[in-house]
């Protein structure tokens, strides 16, 4: 006999539906603290592999230790508050910052349905945190908090380079979330859902529903390549990574907004540097390449694609030098805010005639 | 409507990442824009022209790595070229010797470049550049430490000669190292010289008029990238330059992307001197015959009292000159460096005036970057090349 | 033009004011009164095409009158020449005109100067210490300022 799986539902099952949700956010968690953890050793790996030196190698076997080594020791470093900062907003702005990355997560499906039969009865369970209807909208105002740990780091800090760091942030974030908005606007209109799992679903219909093409997938990278362009180089911005890392340029501002942290806060800066990465990772790759699709089991594609793009990340960093502020600026409003628009009303156009 | 606006005063350094060494600079900002530019330097004032007053000639020569001690042998030759005009032995200087000295000293001009280029690289964020540099340096610094015994100090020229002849089986390294540069300088040039971010960051940006740059005296790849075509290795040849065929490049843009261009092609054209002084290199004696002021070589030294005595003498009182005064130049990495020594007839100099290029040319910064955005400073302060050692002495 | 000429140049136009000229090694050296030194800096730029001041120097040559020298080092980038112009200062009345007006190079070359020989340089823009700290008392580079600083045991040298 097959059964019909049913949806786990608070209001049907409340314990088992808390205790599902609890596995899921551990998880979760734990397996992004862990990605963090060890994008940090790959990207030091990596970037030394293409520096033609060796990257971490002493601690444990191939260095794999680093990570958990670099974390004990800033977890014991002392720390210190200048007298002249102000200590509330100090205190609170890594955490500001680090909460809105991974509070994104939650909204992104890691893979398909879990199936398990409990009492009897076969339930589904979404390889998702929660699925909210609105979840690319959530994602962007994640994002946008984010900035306010920035800005308030560079603020509390009372001194002049954290101060020029947290000025260059906004001004970039708020300069660059527009065209990166924009950018994933002509995706909704194509998938007409804004539930990042119904825009995966979209996806997984062969190319164009052309049933001829359904060797491809209709991941919408291929009918959004401007799109995706401009979210990748929005996104790079966005987190601060080079070419686009203005706020922390530390040849010029020192370090910028975490120039006067220490000790484990200035630890949560750099944890949320890595998890924004991740976060738009996945974003990405939902978003453009097809979520959990492909060959693999579910969340194996996702892992795959998500590292890809890590990789790419960091791939960029070896390569490129720092754009000047005023370049940033420019290519921000004058480039890709246009592009997003034309993107935006092309894709409007070419659905009206399909 | 006036805005109310009020400038922000920062001092970057003497702690900074980008100062290059314990340069001070106090900005006036208006947002991002820099209103007015002081740098204040001397943080590494050692005193060495004074302390020069206090020894003998050749006590000097390592004072001398210590100027600019990215390229220690350039500063040795300008020295010693000082020291044998004041003497009047610049003709008795061996061919070898003279051959050995331009192979030096355009290694220690690749090895300037490749910090420079690493270093500037950096400052505008091409972190792998940096590296890369750095893996070539390493060669010359192994090529240093053979001949002198120091990676950095080297202490290698003496007066009338060299402190030691080349190690068997350094020529063939030294020519497969000379012979692999221009292959490294593309490697460069692909990852920066097309690089658009790279373009953007360096053309048009700390431009300098020809005028201005001879004004403030400004020197070396720095004025060359204004279009002035003035080499003193070509001009005023010294230690045998004038033998060597090579070109000097100049370019006309006078912002930071050509000033890097012709450091560039200066580093290509290093190495083509360098093979062709090995190609010209054949046995000879390394110490000119000069036994009253030049040290005798080792091995007389042990077999001959009479080398003995010289040695003796020249170690512990040094030698005397006859009353003058000089002044001697060479095109280090950074423009002319030039020594201005006055004698008195005694062992030690009595004034020794060092004209250190980068000293000059940071006088050049403030007007480069005033009006200019900040991230500018940083590109101009690399572009300079500038070396905290030599500005203080 | 070689340097006779310039030099007897100098001599035609300012004869009151060359006092002396030396040719050691093939470098000429010509020693002028301090008082008209921006006059004939001038004069050696615009007509003989010195346009580059390698150096500026002050040597202090203690126990003689007058005390003091401020050197200048000319370069001519064209005819690739240089010449050596030297100005006396005395002791008591240690200051001389700046050139900054006629080399913009002048200015660090004789703030320095300034720092190191107190050696005054009148209408100078901005002459601070560039070198010593702006609180440094003395001024090091002088024959009687001790080796080893101030309010110490005086050096006795390397080899004495």
């Amino acid at each position: 006999m097959v059964m019909t799986p049913e949806v786990l539902t608070l209001s049907e099952a409340p314990w088992l539906f808390t205790g599902v949700m609890l596995v899921k956010i551990i998880v979760a968690f734990v397996a992004t603290l862990l990605i963090v953890a060890y994008a940090t050793y790959a990207e030091r790996k990596i970037i030394g592999r293409m520096q033609t030196r060796m990257g971490p190698n002493m601690t444990g076997p191939k260095g794999l230790l680093q990570p958990i080594a670099d974390g004990l020791k800033l977890f014991f470093k002392e720390d210190i508050i200048p007298s002249q900062a102000h200590w509330f907003a100090f205190i609170l702005a890594p955490m500001m910052i680090l909460a809105p990355a991974f509070i994104s997560i939650s909204v992104i499906p890691f893979g398909g349905d879990l199936h398990f039969t409990y009492d009897g009865i076969l339930y589904a369970v979404p390889m998702q945190i929660t699925d909210l209807n609105i979840g690319v909208l959530f994602i962007v105002a994640m994002a946008g908090l984010g900035v306010y740990g920035i800005v308030l780091a560079g603020l509390a800090s009372n001194s002049k380079y954290a101060l020029l760091g947290g000025i260059r942030s906004t001004a970039q974030m708020i300069s660059y979330e527009l065209a990166v908005g924009l950018s994933i606007v002509a995706i909704f209109m194509l998938s007409e859902t804004l539930s990042l799992r119904g825009i995966v679903a979209v996806q997984q219909q062969p190319l164009w529903g052309l049933e001829s093409l359904s060797f491809i997938p209709n991941w919408y990278i291929f009918c959004q390549p401007l799109a995706f362009c401009l979210f990748v180089i929005g996104s790079m911005a966005e987190i601060n990574r080079t070419p686009f890392d203005l706020p922390e340029a530390e040849t010029e501002l020192v370090s910028g907004f975490c120039t006067e942290y220490s000790a484990m806060k200035y630890a949560l800066f750099f944890m949320a540097e890595y998890a924004n990465m991740i976060t738009v990772s996945a974003i990405a790759t939902t978003l453009f390449l097809g979520g959990w699709g492909g060959p693999f089991y579910g969340w194996i594609n996702f892992l795959i694609k998500v590292f890809a793009f890590m990789f790419f990340f960091i791939w960029i960093r070896a390569t490129f030098p720092r754009l000047r502020y005023d370049q940033l600026m420019f290519l921000g409003w004058k480039i890709m805010l246009p592009l997003a628009l034309v993107n935006i009303v092309i894709t409007g156009i070419a659905i009206l005639l399909w | 409507m006036a805005a109310n606006t009020e400038t922000m005063t920062i001092n970057m350094g003497p702690q900074h990442p980008s100062t290059h060494g314990v340069l001070q600079l106090i900005l006036e900002l208006d947002g991002e824009i820099v209103v007015k530019a002081t740098p204040h330097i001397g943080f590494l004032h050692r005193g060495i022209e004074k302390l020069s007053e206090h020894r003998t000639y050749h006590q000097t020569i390592p004072l001398t790595d210590r100027l600019d001690y990215l390229a220690p042998m350039s500063n040795n030759l300008g020295y010693v070229l000082a020291v044998e005009k004041l003497l009047g032995i610049t003709d008795e200087i061996p061919e070898r010797v003279q051959r050995i000295r331009v192979i030096m000293t355009e290694l220690t001009r690749l090895k300037s470049h490749l910090v420079w280029l690493a270093c500037h690289a950096l400052d505008i964020g091409a972190m792998t550049v940096f590296l890369y540099c750095f893996r070539e340096r390493e060669c010359i610094t192994d090529i240093y430490e053979k001949v002198s015994g120091a990676r950095m100090t080297s202490n290698y020229f003496r007066v009338g000669g060299l402190a030691d002849d080349l190690p068997d089986g350094l020529e063939g390294e030294i020519r497969t190292f000379a012979e692999s540069i221009p292959a490294h300088v593309e490697e460069y040039e692909g990852l920066l010289t097309g690089n658009r971010i790279w373009q953007k960051r360096t053309i048009g940006v700390g431009e300098i008029s020809a005028e201005a740059a001879i004004d403030i005296g400004i020197t070396g790849p720095a004025l060359r990238a204004t279009g002035v075509d003035w080499d003193l290795r070509r001009d005023n040849p010294y230690s045998g330059y004038d033998d060597y065929e090579f070109e000097v490049p100049v370019r006309k843009g006078c912002d930071t992307f050509d000033r890097y261009r012709v450091r560039l092609d200066e580093m290509r054209q290093s190495a083509l001197i360098i093979i062709q002084a090995l190609d010209k290199l054949k046995p000879g004696p390394i110490l000119a015959d000069c036994p009253k002021v030049v040290l005798p070589p080792k091995k007389d030294v042990v077999n001959n009292i009479e080398s003995l005595i010289h040695h003796f003498k020249i170690v512990t009182e040094g030698f005397k000159t006859e009353p003058g005064e000089i002044y001697q130049s060479v095109e280090a990495p950074k423009g002319e460096l030039g020594f201005y020594l006055i004698a008195d007839g005694s062992a030690y100099p009595f004034r020794m005036k060092i004209r250190p290029p980068s000293f000059v040319n940071l006088q050049g910064l403030p007007q480069m970057v005033e009006g200019k955005l900040l991230a500018d400073v940083i590109a101009v302060i690399g572009t300079l090349d500038i070396v905290l050692g030599e500005i203080d002495r | 033009m070689s340097d006779q000429v310039i030099v007897e140049k100098l001599k035609e136009k300012f004869s009151s004011e060359v006092l002396n000229i030396v040719e050691f090694r093939g470098e000429t050296t010509v020693t002028v009164k301090k008082e008209q030194i921006v006059d004939i800096c001038t004069f050696m730029r615009d007509d003989f095409g010195y346009n580059l001041l390698c150096d500026l120097c002050g040597v202090d040559y203690l126990g003689k009158a007058p005390r003091f020298m401020v050197v200048y080092n000319l370069y001519n980038i064209t005819t690739k020449q240089r010449i050596r112009i030297k100005a006396p200062v005395e002791e008591q009345d240690a200051n001389i005109d700046t050139v900054s007006t006629v080399w913009g190079t002048a200015n660090w070359h004789e703030r320095e100067c300034w720092d190191l020989l107190g050696i005054k340089f009148n209408n100078h823009p901005d002459l601070r210490r560039i070198l010593m700290p702006a609180d440094w008392e003395g001024h090091p580079l002088r024959k009687d300022y001790p080796l080893q600083g101030p309010d110490r045991e005086p050096y006795k040298g390397r080899l004495s």
